[in-house]
């Protein structure tokens, strides 16, 4: 496959409570965002185990999306300040992988920013577009 | 129907459909500019040429009938030889049109050589006919036509002049596809954009809107007053567009019906027309907006995604100035809005974060921040650089060219300056709700002198009349957390006068037995919905369901038109059955809405609602990649085989239930707890009161008058004789708490009272152990006879023994300081009632109140101005400073900065008031041990959420209100524990508690008691046990299921896969992961 034609492939968790329903909001106001991105409900950032996060970037993954609730908006109190204290950590990891450390984001979208939503995943697939194909991936 | 082939592939469509109309069902693309779906076609702009087998001519596809047998070709060579003419020619005729250039692109046609070899026309119509028939079809209008001949042709209005029989309504501008229709060129009346009123005026919408983003039903509504049809009986063109033909003209407004026991009426408020300062230029200047089209500014779904762009030119402003009191703390509005100094101190932070070079400055009277927190906030807002400035501002001009505006006000040394700020914010206050007068003609209510509906003194949320309660700013205006506790007292209050009722119209549900899936393989079946053109039009719904057909584990894939419909609910219950299914997969729309429905059909066939996965692959597929209908089906079909491979790995989850206890206990026995447990009595439920002294009552005991004239002792004496004698209550005297455990529902208490120990068993806890009045240590407090506390005073009043010809209090003793970080709310009103009270007895007694914000908010206002006028006199301590005083004499006197003239003042007085703030409740650091719930920095208990829960502790099942909580007035500690008593009853009023299924679990073969995960869970659900295990102790940790809540932060935090969320396992998200990344449909070229 042509360089040109490199599609990045993105793993997005997203929270039940907000980031899951900002995605839900962009779909009904229609906002139009890269298909790249393949999103994972879970019901709190907070769930979301570093090295699912490492897996998904070592199996081939150009790009992983964590998205939580807005500081103070956790529908479970704090999962999502724990999420950030992880991101710190694989943040770290990223480096020991020698895996650029845009393939990995955590952003913080509510229900109500479908607008918000669409323009993270746009600017995250335009970034690791890029950067090119993970030196993980396949083929 | 009619039968055909389209590229190769086989067409059936309705007779006298197009064959356009049917590409586009396929989900094949034909270019074009003249279609409209409401219009007669027209074949005007010739993009959707196509090429039928045998026939000579290219067709207009968007004109042409299907046919029997035709074989149409949408892409063959000669089809975009001849597009590629026609877009070429389109580009000579408007090159400067960006739809066109952007056509061109399109089209690959090399502009620039094209316009060497032509002359361009440079028009900015392509005469595609859509304005001209919308106007005369739709409309009915015709306000305009074509002109001319040959390549004169163009339209015009009749005689080329504005044309008086157009509506006006923006049909031609908005069907255009240049965008090159000018409604002033057409029509002589003005057009009227209708302003969203969502965002606050600052962007328009069209007449058929969903009203906000999170609106519930999130369903379109038609605004009757602008829709063309309602208005001339035309158009209709939206029936055209909608493939579910939901739109329906006919449908009236229908009166029904409901007989209730109770009303709770919370119809809100509305924000004061900043026009009434006409003075401040809201409606003049462009670059004036009120605080609520600020709040949309900043927001994320608002007018520029959350950029504060001025209205004037869309530039970022880099100084803004807020104006607070706009329509508030007036004559006529003889109250104070008790909300806008926070907002404004919020909305200046906001915009400090998002762009922090942004200079803000709020220009106010007296700065409220008398809420819990509300001090701390407002002191980080002062070291983020936030420039408070106490003036209340006399006229804003508008600089001209810049449309800056300019403010007037003193500086620091008293002289006055102008400044220019880039965007002024009004702080508009609130008034009653516009139907306010109407609900209470309706409901029998009296309205106070303000307009706001009238409640009871010391009873806030009742109503003139028994079975009508208020909540929210109907009542008064206040802000989030008691709106949100006056919402919850209500519903208590209308809980109490139905209780005899309660559970009397409940129905139960009734379903087949679950069937045993236990050892079976997986047998998936998927239902792939169209959701009419939702997810056909753009996802290629027939490949998506043969697709799954291939997957692992599927024995069955079907599509349906709408799967949510009754008649598709009872074929999945009947596929189920046929196919014996025992995973059902619905790839639709999104689980957040449908997931309890698809959940509950399974469960009708006999599956555990849990063997259900949804694919999202319209709200996250379809509708967000409309223009890209490959990719879009390619990632549906990622998403169905993620979904697939998740559902093999589903297993049945159950959710334990517990009995509940339908007690609960109180601790506290003042006017909170009191109210609390009378209030659960009444609705039934046996309530436990300990209080730790000898008698009930609490602080009550101490307020010998309060503002609006009711006697609190006696309401004390009727409350105390109530909680007493009720068959429900008891109270337990003397009472000290040993023990606390257990979890919602079943909670076990052991407390010490009268030499006794018990011990309860009950469903629920509320909090309401008080605060007392803070002890000063300075101002000669105790070594000064004249020198008294606020409560000191009242009490001598109250004796008669008061007697003195001139009174000083002093304001914040012990509040709003170093170790007092916090506004303890009262005081302001508390001097001013005790002042009043002296002016009432002895009128000629000098009265001095040395404060810094007087915080007299809500309608506590209209007393500081009868103080006013009364003559006390008010003097402002300049900031930072505080009085020196000293004995004189058996007198007091005092040195003080008087903030206004800059200078000190000194005084001499027969008696000094100090105003002291509340201190927390001195063993409240031990009770929160005790019961493993927090206290914030200030000492006080912490709700679960500042604004939303503010009656709950994280906890489920325990519950606080009163002074616990943080200071505040007797009606708000009312509100507070009727709002406490009802959040207890949603668990004492049920005779089991469903506990959440997909909680965490224990693996126990991999945990090895690390306890990793124990810390981390908000809910204090993990605990490290050991166990003997092959003759050793085994360490493992222990998932409470009474206070799991399944956020899996212990998932994520266990290093050896020890603890899993039930239908969130790693192992089913990691397959989840895997699945997406094994890509083996690869894009089609």
């Amino acid at each position: 496959m042509a360089e040109e034609t490199f599609e990045p492939l993105i793993i997005g968790f997203c929270c039940n409570w907000c980031s899951y329903a900002g995605a839900d909001l962009a779909g009904v106001s229609r906002l139009q965002y890269p298909p790249n991105l393949r999103i994972i409900r879970v019901m709190c950032s907070g769930m979301v185990h570093p090295n699912l996060v490492m897996d998904a970037l070592t199996k081939g993954a150009d790009g992983v999306l964590v998205c939580g609730c807005h500081p103070g908006d956790c529908h479970y109190q704090e999962g999502n300040l724990k999420a950030q204290s992880r991101a710190d950590a694989i943040k770290l990891m990223l480096q020991d992988f020698g895996i650029e450390e845009e393939r990995f984001r955590l952003e913080w979208v509510s229900a109500s920013e479908g607008p918000r939503f669409a323009q993270v995943v746009t600017e995250m697939t335009e970034q690791i577009r890029e950067l090119g194909p993970s030196p993980y991936r396949m083929g | 129907m009619v039968r055909f082939t389209i590229d190769g592939r086989k067409a059936e469509a309705e007779s006298g459909k197009t064959i356009l109309e049917t590409a586009r069902a396929m989900s094949i693309n034909i270019p074009t500019l003249c279609y409209h779906k409401a219009l007669v076609p027209h074949a005007g702009c010739r993009l959707c040429l196509v090429e039928i087998a045998g026939r000579d001519e290219l067709q207009a596809s968007c004109a042409y009938p299907v046919e029997n047998g035709i074989e149409v070709m949408t892409s063959s060579p000669r089809v975009a030889r001849a597009r590629r003419l026609v877009a070429e020619l389109l580009y000579l005729r408007c090159p400067e049109v960006p739809r066109i250039q952007e056509l061109a692109r399109e089209f690959g046609i090399d502009t620039d050589r094209l316009k060497e070899r032509f002359t361009p026309d440079n028009e900015k119509c392509i005469l595609c006919d859509l304005c001209v028939r919308i106007c005369k079809e739709r409309m009915k209008v015709n306000a305009f036509d074509y002109i001319n001949r040959g390549h004169l042709r163009k339209w015009s209005t009749p005689y080329r002049q504005p044309s008086p029989f157009c509506l006006a309504c923006g049909a031609c501008q908005s069907v255009c596809p240049l965008g090159s229709v000018d409604l002033s060129e057409i029509t002589l009346h003005k057009p009227r954009p209708i302003l969203s009123e969502y965002d606050a005026g600052l962007t328009r919408r069209g007449p058929i809107h969903i009203p906000f983003a999170q609106a519930i039903p999130k369903v379109p509504v038609i605004d009757r007053d602008h829709c063309i049809y309602f208005q001339r009986g035309v158009c209709k063109t939206c029936e055209a567009f909608c493939e579910a033909g939901a739109i329906n003209h006919d449908q009236k407004d229908e009166i029904e019906r409901i007989e209730v026991g109770a009303v709770v009426l919370a119809a809100g408020y509305e924000a004061i027309d900043p026009q009434i300062r006409a003075e401040l230029g809201y409606g003049r200047y462009a670059n004036v907006v009120s605080s609520l089209q600020f709040e949309r500014l900043l927001s994320a779904s608002g007018p520029h995604m959350g950029k504060v762009l001025r209205p004037s030119d869309l530039t970022p402003p880099r100084r803004i100035a807020f104006v607070q009191c706009v329509g508030s703390r007036e004559v006529d509005h003889n109250y104070c809005s008790s909300v806008c100094c926070m907002y404004a101190t919020k909305e200046a932070l906001i915009v400090k974060e998002h762009a922090p070079e942004t200079e803000c400055t709020i220009f106010y009277i007296d700065l409220r921040a008398f809420g819990k927190g509300y001090e701390a906030y407002y002191r980080r807002a002062k070291e983020e650089g936030v420039r408070y400035i106490r003036c209340h501002p006399s006229a804003v001009r508008e600089v001209h060219g810049s449309k800056n505006l300019v403010l007037q006000f003193p500086s620091e040394d008293g002289s006055i300056v102008k400044e220019e700020f880039d965007l002024v914010v009004l702080a508009v206050g609130t008034r009653p709700a516009p139907d306010a007068a109407g609900l209470a003609g309706a409901f029998g209510l009296r309205l106070d002198a303000r307009g706001f509906v009238q409640t009871h003194e010391l009873a806030p949320v009742e109503t003139s009349r028994s079975g009508v309660y208020v909540a929210g700013v109907l009542g008064g205006p206040k802000d989030i957390p008691e709106s949100v506790m006056e919402a919850s007292a209500a519903a208590a209050k209308a809980m109490s006068f139905l209780a005899p009722a309660r559970g009397t119209l409940v129905g139960e549900m009734s379903y087949p037995p679950e069937r045993d899936v236990a050892g079976e393989e997986p047998r998936i079946g998927v239902f792939v919905c169209h959701c009419g053109r939702n997810i056909a039009g753009v996802v290629d719904v027939p490949q998506a369901v043969e697709y799954a057909r291939t997957l692992p584990g599927v024995v069955y894939a079907e599509d349906n038109m709408y799967t949510c419909s009754t008649d598709t609910q009872q074929r999945i219950k009947q596929k189920i059955d046929e196919h014996r299914l025992n995973r059902v997969i619905v790839a639709s729309c999104t689980p957040r809405t449908h997931e309890p429905l698809f959940r509950n059909t399974i469960r009708e066939a006999g599956l555990n609602p849990y063997l259900l996965e949804m694919a999202n692959i319209r709200d996250q597929c379809s509708w967000v990649h409309m223009h890209e209908p490959v990719k879009a089906t390619r990632k549906a079909k990622d998403l169905i085989r993620m979904a697939v491979v998740k559902s093999a790995l589903l297993e049945p989850l159950y959710s334990a239930s517990v009995e509940v206890n339908p007690r609960c206990v109180v601790l506290g026995g003042g006017l909170a707890g009191m109210t609390a447990a009378l209030e659960l009595a009444r609705q039934g439920f046996e309530a436990h009161l300990l209080e730790k002294s000898d008698a009930l009552g609490g602080n009550l005991r101490s307020v010998k008058f309060l503002l609006n004239g009711v006697d609190p002792q006696e309401r004390l004496r009727d409350l105390v004789s109530r909680v007493s004698s009720h068959p429900r209550v008891r109270v337990y005297n003397k009472a000290e708490l040993v023990d606390f455990e257990g979890s919602a529902g079943n909670f076990l208490t052991r407390f010490r009272a009268d030499g006794h120990l018990y011990e309860i068993q009950h469903g629920a806890l509320i909090v309401a152990t008080g605060a007392a009045e803070h002890r000063p240590s300075e101002y000669l407090y105790g070594q000064h006879p004249a020198v008294v506390t606020q409560l000191e005073l009242e009490e001598r009043l109250a004796r008669g023994n008061f007697q003195a010809a001139s009174v000083a209090m002093v304001q914040c003793v012990g509040a709003c300081e170093e170790e007092h970080g916090y506004c303890s709310r009262l005081c302001c009103a508390q001097a001013i009632k005790t002042a009043l009270k002296i002016k009432e007895r002895s009128p000629d007694t000098a009265i001095f109140i040395l404060h810094r914000d007087m915080r007299t908010y809500g309608f506590y206002e209209a007393s500081y101005r009868e103080a006013r006028e009364r003559g006390v006199r008010f003097i402002r301590m300049a900031e930072g400073t505080r009085p020196e005083v000293a004995a004189s004499n058996g007198r007091v006197t005092l040195s003080v900065t008087d903030d206004i003239l800059k200078g000190r003042l000194g005084l001499e007085t027969d008696m000094l008031v100090l105003s002291t703030g509340i201190d927390p409740g001195e063993g409240n650091r031990e009770l929160a041990q005790v019961l493993k719930v927090p206290l914030n920095q200030d000492g006080f208990f912490l709700e679960a959420h500042m604004k939303l829960r503010p009656v709950d502790f994280a906890t489920d099942g325990i519950f606080l209100c009163g002074l616990a909580h943080g200071p505040k007035t007797a009606d708000e500690s009312i509100a507070q524990a009727c709002a406490a008593a009802a959040r207890a009853a949603t668990i004492l009023s049920k005779p089991r508690i469903e506990l959440e299924a997909a909680i965490s679990e224990v693996v126990d073969e991999n945990c090895d008691g690390c306890a990793y995960c124990v810390e981390p869970c908000s809910y204090k659900a993990i605990t490290l046990i050991e166990y003997a295990k092959d003759g050793g102790v085994k360490k493992t940790v222990d998932v409470d299921p009474g206070k799991c809540r399944g956020c899996g932060v212990c998932q994520a935090t266990c290093p050896k896969k020890g603890v899993v969320v039930r239908g969130f396992r790693l192992d089913q998200l990691s397959a989840m992961v895997d699945a997406a990344l094994a890509v083996d449909t690869p894009v089609p070229v």
